[in-house]
């Protein structure tokens, strides 16, 4: 995709935007939303940041199978936590250690990172290497996440690797 | 049909309260700013998503349901990003005395499992002096 | 009923997050419970849209979200470098 493309196309994201934020359609308020998306996106190619980055319309059919399979994850992990913060002795055990990431790309290694930080009970801290610094709640919870399946299943994700 | 919406964003905003209920409470009780942020995180992404999933099924084909999952998406995309610059924060804000970060009681956690994390929290600061 | 009893849990939660918050004991904790209680505002608002039958509620939530978000970078960057201005490319060197 060109950045003429990628403008084009961020100028129609931009636009059902606010055409859902809005409510209220009068010519006057479309014409004023077309002219306020426009100029944003002129804003941000001049700004260099339109790249492929920006808009990432072929993760989302692979998207698909990996957010349900990671809801099923955060539930799971949510339910172990809330068990933790329930129980009277509190029998956390905090470990801190680098877990491999073999993602290619940095919208890969992003998407891992942040699968891991947002279930509860471990948290990515940062780059290192070719890993992730993961601080996790309990030492199961890291081991399970140092068994790969989520690092497996983000590199399927990201694809063309 | 409206019965079984009916129990089901029941069902839903219940759960959703209890994990928020439960991550603040893990707020509290949790013993150093790391571990703190995973009761958060419960309470912030599992009881906010299951609560506005539960909106959304008493919402209906409307516009506010759009509103409800853009809000979803937002919470559940900033949300990473902002645990995760924190955790970044308070791991360097370690090595600079001013902003020296232990953990309030550090007794009371098994300190033998954290202990190598900590040494590696030192090494890697003077590496990256080195470097630059 | 059902929006009574979350708006309930919402508001033990941000007192939860507020006794975290003038606890302390350092910076960072003060920021998480900032932050909790921007997504428990969130939260509040959208449930009080529901309970006043007033879905305007939910453009302000959704502007929140937003500004939650980088309120908690730009307070992390002010206590890392004292200076909001810092450059990215001085950052680049040890990542």
């Amino acid at each position: 995709m060109g950045v003429k493309l990628r403008t084009i196309s961020l100028v129609c994201v931009l636009m059902v935007f606010w055409l859902l934020l809005s409510g209220h359609y009068t010519v006057f308020l479309i014409t004023v939303g077309i002219i306020c998306c426009t100029a944003v996106a002129y804003f941000m190619k001049s700004m260099d940041v339109l790249d492929e980055e920006a808009q990432s319309f072929h993760l989302l059919g692979r998207a698909l199978i990996y957010w349900p399979w990671l809801l099923v994850e955060i539930c799971k992990a949510s339910i172990g936590v809330a068990k933790l913060i329930l129980s009277p002795s509190l029998p956390i055990s905090p470990t801190m250690r680098t877990v491999k990431a073999s993602q290619k790309t940095a919208l890969g290694v992003t998407l891992f990172a942040n699968s891991i930080t947002l279930t509860p009970g471990t948290i990515a801290v940062e780059r290192e290497g070719d890993g992730i610094l993961v601080h996790a709640v309990t030492k199961e919870g890291l081991d399970e996440l140092d068994e790969g399946e989520m690092d497996r299943r983000a590199t399927a994700f990201e694809g063309r690797a | 049909m409206e019965l079984i919406i009916n129990v089901l964003s029941w069902g839903f905003i219940l759960a959703g309260s209890f994990f928020y209920v439960v991550g603040a409470i893990g707020l509290l009780r949790m013993p150093d700013v790391f571990t703190r942020m995973h009761a958060a995180s419960t309470s912030d992404t599992t009881g906010a998503a299951l609560l506005l999933i539960g909106m959304m099924l008493q919402a209906g084909v409307s516009l506010v349901l759009a509103k409800l999952m853009m809000l979803l998406f937002f919470i559940l995309f900033t949300g990473p990003v902002a645990t995760h610059a924190l955790a970044r924060a308070a791991r360097y804000a370690e090595v600079e005395p001013v902003l020296a970060n232990d953990g309030a009681k550090p007794k009371k956690v098994s300190t033998t499992k954290a202990k190598p994390s900590k040494a590696k929290a030192k090494a890697k600061p003077a590496k990256r002096k080195a470097k630059s | 009923m059902m929006f009574t009893i979350a708006a309930a849990a919402i508001i033990v939660a941000h007192i939860c997050a507020v006794i975290r918050a003038l606890k302390g004991p350092t910076v960072f904790d003060r920021v998480l419970a900032a932050n909790t209680i921007g997504t428990a505002a969130i939260m509040l608002l959208a449930v009080m849209g529901f309970l006043a039958k007033r879905p305007e509620f939910l453009d302000i939530g959704l502007t929140y979200a937003l500004l939650n978000l980088i309120g908690t970078l730009a307070v992390l960057k002010w206590f890392r470098y004292g200076d909001l201005a810092h450059g990215e490319e001085d950052e680049r060197g040890d990542t």
